[in-house]
């Protein structure tokens, strides 16, 4: 039970990472075609600077309570993929660089080599984390020992390839739907612009995500032969997921951007929801053999680790919750051309700064 | 080379690299913290100007912290697979807990603290700053526990293949536990002071921006003279705890081959690893060692024959680096001293200022040799007597492993390098003509 509880708490901090780290990485990756000057490319790097950081920290919690609460599964997870996290993680390594070295130097060329670094550093963990998490949902060639029998290239099949360009998708399209809420002006209107745009892409491929699904993963089998996932408030979850999608595009074609970036987020915390959900009570399948498949049960740390480990989640999400939330609220409000001049005064002394009369 | 070799490389250049600038920002943020207060208190722009200069290093040094961090998290998983799914059950739950309690609030509010400077008041801006700098070294606490339970691992049962957690309270009490807390954060805090000073004095000596870089020098130097009193008063504390938990680290550290009652001290020692003896001994003190490890003159030090040849750690790196880290650890207060007699006569002292710019590296080399005796000392163990590094290592491919090494050694020293440049010429420059910032 403990176990199960936990279970679903892993998901939810994958859900939550996803959603907010995917709309930093997602902005990431459409710097270059959305910004035209150096003012935007500023204007885009002040919409994500306050927060990659707390973002990224969901990851660090996701990857944490991983180890803590399903220690078998970090193990056959973090190993087994090695060579697509660590390209994950050279990428965050260079996009948080990036964010936080840019605008400390005038010189053209330092920038520029920055920009690269923020657009490949988005890319690949956008696209490797999908890959990764379709071949989960797929089954990993796991043998009896836990030991992951494959390379980079056996993660790059059609159905995980098929994952990455869904998440690529979803993230640049919450990146910019976030890039149209912060901004006004030009900029706004063609982060409004691609945001519709993408959006058809991104339905055409989250339809063929799901119909694949049907064919190369257990997760539709798994959900009807299982009573408990097939009840109302599990079902709900597909139901919420697909009406978020359609959402989106409903409130962006009415140039309602919060809106717009809220459904984009429900679509990927129910995504997300939907394939761990799926999995129960497998986190790692096997797809040599099921029965080396790493479980909720088989991979557990011990009651009392979980118990602690519940009582500290308990104490301390809500707050973490609180004060992010609140540090959301008081970055709430669009970048202008105003905090580049405020910016530009200050020399490059400190950190962006905002402006004084917020 | 196998993965085995290749992974402990890694994760050697990783956290050598990663702890190049942890140190700086434990200690910083809590200066900067103490500038914004006096601000806050008497309105005294200077405070500000000085907590948004040393601010400015502050984040970089904290960003290279964060993404470096990650990497570290990860790769118990990618490389030490079979210790992560051995210990997990333990060392997991408090890498989990650090991420939740203490990182979360870090990261938020070092953004909010950046971004805020003129929307919120000093007061509260000063609290922002308070609460980067108690979630630093709450993270660092956690951390620590983490690594003092490799090294002495207590509270829990070896249970179905895995060691399994039995008392929580145990784990976060250990004695063990609060020496490496109370000794790192020692060394961090000398060093962030050192570094202060070090930047000061460049300034001082060309007289510029007297009064701004006198306040930063004195605050560094009260920080590193009580921290590095601490530091050596401590450190004897400490010795004796690793006497008791790890009895083959502190051998090696000593290189002392044979077990002694009444174990001298010797000025000058060259070990000589394969004949298993020292080439050179001179200057013998009797019962000094064992007055240092067991407040006994006469008790008696186990040597490294002791113990079988494959439990040994390597000896001479060991011996070496603990031999750096007390040399210098032994200088610091004598020159945190110097600089708090000469503290009203900066001006005047010029020599004082060139050994404080050049003492700059001189903390970095301390804590990265410190780590090493910690690290090489615990050898062959992961977890000190409980699982060996040979048998904690994932079960991957040493190609991937040559891949991602490489890898590691080009990012970070590109990284390294415009870390470096940033900080120096940002340093060199100086604050910023004094804008009135209100």
């Amino acid at each position: 039970m403990l176990a199960s509880v936990w279970f679903v708490l892993w998901g939810l901090l994958w859900a939550v990472y996803f959603m907010l780290g995917g709309f930093d990485l997602g902005l990431g990756i459409m710097q270059p075609l959305v910004a035209r000057s150096e003012e935007d490319r500023r204007m885009i790097g002040q919409a994500m600077g306050p927060y990659w950081n707390g973002n990224e920290v969901w990851l660090i919690a996701a990857g944490g309570v991983t180890f803590a609460a399903f220690p078998t599964t970090y193990a056959v997870m973090f190993s087994g993929l090695y060579s697509a996290l660590m390209l994950i993680l050279f990428g965050l390594i260079l996009r948080g660089i990036a964010l936080e070295f840019r605008n400390q130097s005038h010189s053209g060329a330092w920038k520029s080599l920055w920009d690269a670094c923020l657009v490949v550093g988005s890319f690949l963990p956008a696209f490797l984390l999908g890959v990764a998490f379709a071949n989960i949902f797929q089954g990993l060639p796991i043998d009896q020992n836990g030991v992951f029998q494959g390379t980079l290239w056996t993660l790059l099949n059609p159905y995980g390839l098929l994952g990455g360009l869904l998440f690529l998708l979803l993230f640049m399209e919450h990146g910019t739907l976030w890039l149209a809420v912060k901004t006004t002006g030009p900029l706004h209107e063609r982060a409004g612009q691609w945001a519709k745009g993408l959006w058809w892409a991104l339905a055409a491929t989250a339809v063929g995500f799901l119909v694949a699904t049907w064919y190369a993963t257990r997760l539709y089998a798994n959900y009807i032969q299982n009573p408990m996932l097939f009840s109302v408030p599990i079902v709900l979850i597909p139901a919420v997921t697909v009406a978020a999608l359609f959402g989106i595009r409903l409130f962006a074609g009415k140039n309602r951007w919060g809106r717009a970036w809220i459904a984009s987020a429900l679509t990927i915390v129910g995504a997300t929801f939907f394939g761990v959900i799926g999995l129960y009570p497998n986190m790692l399948p096997s797809n040599l053999n099921p029965t080396y498949s790493l479980t909720v049960h088989n991979a557990a740390s011990s009651p009392l680790t979980l118990k602690i480990m519940l009582v500290v989640a308990i104490i301390f999400v809500p707050l973490v919750i609180a004060y992010q939330s609140w540090a959301y609220k008081l970055f709430h409000r669009t970048v202008s051309e105003e905090d580049l001049a405020y910016e530009e005064a200050y020399g490059q002394d400190i950190a962006p700064p905002v402006s004084s009369n917020g | 080379m196998d993965a085995l070799l290749l992974s402990r490389l890694q994760f050697a250049a990783a956290t050598y690299f990663h702890f190049l600038f942890v140190p700086l920002t434990l200690g910083l943020s809590i200066l900067i913290a103490l500038m914004e207060t006096r601000f806050a208190r008497s309105g005294d722009e200077e405070y500000r100007n000085m907590a948004r200069f040393w601010g400015k290093i502050f984040l970089i040094n904290f960003a290279i912290g964060v993404v470096t961090g990650i990497t570290l998290e990860f790769q118990f998983g990618t490389n030490w697979s079979r210790y992560s799914r051995y210990v997990g059950d333990v060392f997991g739950s408090l890498l989990a807990i650090e991420a939740t309690a203490a990182f979360f609030l870090e990261s938020t509010f070092i953004a909010v603290w950046a971004l805020t400077w003129n929307r919120l008041s000093a007061k509260a801006h000063a609290v922002t700053i308070w609460l980067v700098a108690f979630a630093s070294n709450l993270s660092a606490v956690w951390i620590l526990t983490a690594n003092a339970w490799m090294q002495h691992p207590v509270g829990y049962t070896l249970r179905g293949g895995r060691a399994e957690l039995t008392d929580f309270f145990a784990v976060v009490t250990q004695p063990f536990a609060w020496h490496t807390i109370v000794h790192t954060l020692s060394g961090a805090y000398i060093l962030s002071g050192m570094f202060v000073m070090g930047v000061s004095a460049y300034h001082l000596l060309r007289r510029q921006h007297v009064s701004f870089f006198s306040r930063s020098f004195r605050m560094g130097t009260v920080m590193a003279l009580i921290f590095s009193v601490v530091a050596v008063v401590h450190g004897h504390v400490q010795g004796s705890e690793v006497a008791k938990a790890q009895p083959t680290k502190l051998a090696a550290m000593e290189s002392l081959w044979e077990t002694k009652q009444k174990a001298p001290q010797h000025l000058l020692v060259i070990p000589d690893e394969k004949g298993e003896r020292n080439r050179l001994e001179l200057g013998a003190m009797p019962g000094v060692l064992s007055l240092l490890a067991y407040h006994d003159v006469n008790a008696t030090v186990r040597g490294l024959k002791d113990f079988p040849k494959e439990d040994r750690p390597p000896v001479t790196i060991t011996f070496l680096a603990f031999r750096i880290m007390i040399g210098l650890g032994f200088l610091f207060p004598v020159l945190a001293l110097w600089a708090f007699w000469k503290r009203n006569r900066l001006l005047e002292s010029p020599r004082l200022l060139k050994v404080m710019l050049y003492a700059i590296p001189l903390p970095y080399i301390a804590s990265q040799a410190g780590w090493t005796v910690t690290e090489v000392g615990r050898q062959p163990w992961v977890v000190y007597g409980v699982m060996r590094t040979a048998d904690a290592v994932s079960p991957i491919a040493p190609s991937q492993v040559a891949v991602s090494l490489t890898a590691f050694v080009v990012v970070y020293s590109l990284l390294g390098l415009a870390a470096f440049y940033l900080m120096a010429r940002h340093a060199k420059r100086g604050p910023a003509v004094e804008v009135a910032a209100s």
